[in-house]
């Protein structure tokens, strides 16, 4: 008997603040007016796409000391776009990036919990850290957290966070006119949590949403951020689109699960992938190799080669060799704000290589940056695109993705019109919603239903 | 602005099934659907077909209470909100001209997060956010939070109470201004796209705010652009001399509760002593006067109804604010009188928000219509211009060179 063919998950990242984004393109949008979002929401729902997705920002960067211009800056904030969009769409999951570091857990609770009830139960966290004092200058609490304390604290929050949802049982409210009884439990709400990172007690004052508590997402790569998403998360949002590197972060996240007490099918794995279509795969390349050279312009790649050299390469020129002083291998100075430069942990041995690698191929530092860089996942004709996502989940490198167009608003558009159809045709992708809430969509079982199962069990 | 031939302002604020505490019960309350979103997108669109200037949305960042600084065990009365300012952002889309003010609890939240948040608002509403700061000196709510223990006050004229006051207030002004900045952090025309030099934005024009306070400090630039109105409209409510100085300081609408006119005069003098002293003399400061208001066209029902109310919850009803009884027109009457004092506007509190807002809207607007004391059709696509404010010059632009 053959395996039964995976049902693929999609999510749409409206992207932003970063290279992806090919803002000088004609067809480029504003990143900020409703419109933009709203159009790509919609795209999204006409597509059946699981969920969109909102990245955040909590300072701008800055390179050399000045604000960083080179890419789209500026976004809005995450829950108050995502509140609009549950105005113009009616199934679409809605989730959003929040850090556990520069929030307290009773107002995310509240948000998240409000967001749930004005969206009937579409709403997702994906839970992030920061440890990084230069982003902690814009907050009251100010400061930052050591390394080690980050996913003590992230823990700590989800689980004060999951403390506040229950707080409600769900079945308090019942408003009876007739009898003046508008609530059964007079303490319903009430809380109290004592731990390292939160002493914390009184009345939540959200009642229980629809969906309980909204769906988690985990974002890190590293061996904590594995562990945590493993122990707590209902998704994880990786980096591995490739099909190798893909097939073993699945097997090494899924089977970290059995530890926790869960079945491998309650810790979804959505990589982060990028695309460009053509009528043709010849056609695709030639687009998908113009896209990476606006990407990366002469600036860009002078830039990005600074988050290794910790250095000013202003002088150097982007179409010329790489330059032959090495790293500062100080702490680094030179850019803030930026996840990329923790990529880059041994910057010595990533220059070493990086110049064998130029001299080997007679590549400039803008060659070198466009071929290092990330290439987009998937590029070919609409079926050509298809197949591969198709081949990618069935085969356990994921299962699903959540896309990321180079064009603002627009990018999104020719992937619903024509890849879409494909994967339905395959009979690989839904072609109605089947549920109304964000759990149903990713199958998830409400936190209602997994505890009276584990309960029975 | 102070010409009483010039229309007033209206705004309603929105709570929960209304002001009164026994409003759920009321046949046309629907207590059953206040944690979804269509209950408050009806209810913003009865205010928008009244052409109302703004509603405000309540919040609190703890449970309704009958007590003013604990949390009570009544099973009785409404308990529980929706986050005021994803309340506003969810009706924005399904409404065109009215203005969404929610309330932000500034002493537990970052102005930070606060500023992006009204911002994005007003991307979302085409111009149409304003916001109303609040305190808490609740001990209970600081509890909620971990960070700071607030004292509890014992007597209201005691010299700490007095100094605990007084400092949250002082907050207030400066998580306000903290805002503001935010908001002008970056110039109007910062993103320039410029393809031939690879420059999103022009990097001259965004600014560090550096925003030092007692209590906080804010780095800035803000990650949001300036918002379309580039100052969307801070609110506050008020009650005495040290609320009256955040609002003379800090807002473009104050909220105020006077008795009657003789009360109204003096709060409005005192006020506007404060803004001078606080050198904003020149600037346009909105006072309206909050009433609850139970309206019916024949005024003992109006009188019935709020007797039948008192009765269900048990005590006689009563508010900060005056609570007005009665007919439309003798609303309106009241109003015009009110209005002689110097003040701008009013905020009515509907006590039942599904029998007192379409009394308002069709009712005492095509009352005040006739008397040719409020507008016939919206005027203006943002809030500040319903309100008569210009848009305000960014504080970090150079002036343009004649």
């Amino acid at each position: 008997m053959s395996k039964p063919r995976k049902q693929i998950h999609l999510a749409a990242h409206f992207p932003g603040v970063n290279n992806t984004t090919v803002w000088s393109d004609p067809k480029a949008g504003s990143h900020i007016e409703f419109d933009s979002f709203a159009h790509f929401a919609r795209t999204a729902e006409r597509a059946k796409f699981d969920f969109l997705f909102l990245a955040e920002g909590l300072r701008l960067r800055e390179q050399g000391g000045r604000i960083y211009d080179l890419d789209v800056v500026g976004r809005p904030d995450t829950f108050t776009i995502l509140a609009a969009l549950a105005a113009v769409t009616e199934r679409l999951g809605l989730t959003g990036t929040i850090n556990s570091t520069f929030n307290e857990p009773y107002e995310v609770a509240r948000q998240f919990a409000s967001l749930d009830h004005l969206s009937d139960g579409r709403a997702a966290w994906n839970v992030v850290t920061s440890w990084d004092a230069f982003t902690g200058e814009n907050f009251r609490r100010g400061g930052f957290l050591p390394q080690d304390e980050r996913y003590s604290r992230a823990k700590e929050f989800l689980a004060t966070a999951g403390e506040l949802f229950d707080s409600w049982r769900g079945d308090e409210i019942v408003a009876d006119q007739s009898t003046g009884t508008f609530l059964t439990d007079a303490r319903a709400g009430a809380f109290v949590h004592e731990g390292p990172q939160f002493d914390i007690r009184g009345r939540f004052n959200v009642p229980r949403s629809p969906q309980g508590r909204p769906v988690i997402f985990q974002a890190g790569d590293s061996d904590e951020g594995r562990e945590f998403a493993a122990s707590t998360a209902d998704a994880i949002f990786s980096r591995h689109a490739t099909l190798d590197a893909g097939r073993a972060f699945y097997r090494d996240v899924k089977s970290r699960l059995a530890a926790y007490g869960r079945r491998s099918d309650q810790l979804l794995i959505l990589p982060a992938a990028s695309f460009v279509l053509g009528d043709t795969d010849a056609e695709a390349e030639e687009i998908a190799k113009d896209v990476r050279r606006r990407q990366v312009s002469g600036a860009t790649a002078l830039k990005h080669l600074e988050f290794v050299w910790n250095r000013d390469l202003s002088g150097y020129d982007p179409d010329g060799p790489l330059p032959d002083i090495d790293p500062d291998p100080g702490e680094h100075h030179i850019a803030r704000g930026r996840a990329q430069v923790r990529m880059y942990r041994d910057p010595l041995a990533t220059a070493r290589e990086w110049r064998e690698l130029a001299q080997a191929h007679n590549w400039s530092i803008r060659d070198l940056v466009i071929e290092t860089g990330n290439r987009q996942n998937f590029v070919g004709s609409p079926e050509t695109v298809a197949r591969t996502i198709d081949e990618y989940v069935q085969a356990d490198a994921a299962d699903g993705f959540i896309l990321v167009p180079h064009i603002t608003p627009s990018g999104l558009d020719g992937f619903a019109d024509h890849v879409v159809p494909l994967l339905q045709e395959r009979g690989v992708f839904r072609t109605e919603y089947e549920g109304t809430t964000l759990r149903d969509h990713l199958g998830l079982a409400h936190p209602d239903d997994s505890a009276a199962e584990r309960a029975a069990s | 602005m102070s010409s009483t031939s010039s229309p007033l302002h209206l705004a309603v604020a929105l709570d929960g099934t209304g002001w009164h505490p026994a409003s759920w019960r009321e046949p046309v309350a629907r207590p059953r659907e206040l944690f979804s979103a269509r209950y408050w997108a009806d209810l913003v669109a009865e205010a928008e077909r009244g052409l109302l200037d703004f509603v405000t949305i309540e919040d609190g960042l703890g449970p309704q209470s009958s007590h003013f600084l604990d949390p009570d065990d009544r099973t009785d009365q409404v308990r529980g909100r929706l986050d005021a300012v994803l309340v506003a952002s969810r009706v924005a889309p399904l409404t065109r001209h009215i203005g969404l003010v929610p309330t932000a609890v500034v002493t537990h939240t970052e102005p930070f997060h606060l500023s992006k948040a009204i911002a994005t608002l007003d991307y979302v509403s085409g111009g149409r956010a304003g916001l109303r700061v609040q305190i808490t000196a609740r001990p209970t709510e600081a509890a909620h939070f971990g960070r700071r223990t607030i004292p509890r006050i014992t007597a209201y004229d005691d010299p700490a109470t007095q100094d605990l006051v007084t400092d949250l207030f002082d907050e207030a002004a400066d998580w306000v201004e903290a805002v503001r900045r935010l908001w002008d952090s970056w110039e109007d025309d910062a993103e320039i796209r410029d393809v031939a030099t690879g420059r999103f934005i022009d990097r001259d024009k965004l600014h560090h705010i550096d925003f030092e306070g007692r209590h906080f400090s804010v780095k800035g630039p803000s990650i949001t652009p300036r918002p379309p109105q580039g100052q969307p409209p801070v609110t506050a409510l008020a009650h005495d001399t040290v609320p009256y100085r955040l609002v003379a300081r800090a807002t473009d609408v104050g909220y105020v509760t006077p008795r009657d006119g003789d009360h109204a005069r003096a709060i409005v003098a005192e006020v506007r002593a404060e803004q001078e002293r606080a050198g904003r003399a020149a600037e346009p400061l909105h006072l309206f006067a909050d009433l609850v208001v139970f309206l019916d066209d024949d005024p003992a029902e109006a009188a019935a109804r709020r007797d039948r109310l008192d009765t269900l919850a048990g005590e006689e009803y009563r508010s900060d604010a005056r609570v007005f009884t009665g007919s439309p027109a003798q609303l309106a009457d009241l109003l015009q009188e009110l209005r002689a004092t110097g003040l701008t506007g009013f905020r009515l509190r509907p006590a039942v928000a599904g029998h007192d807002l379409p009394a308002i809207t069709r009712g005492l607007v095509p009352e005040l219509q006739r008397r040719g004391a409020f507008r016939t059709a919206y005027e203006a696509d943002t809030l500040r211009g319903l309100l008569g404010l210009t848009r305000p010059a960014n504080r970090y632009a150079a002036p343009a060179h004649a």
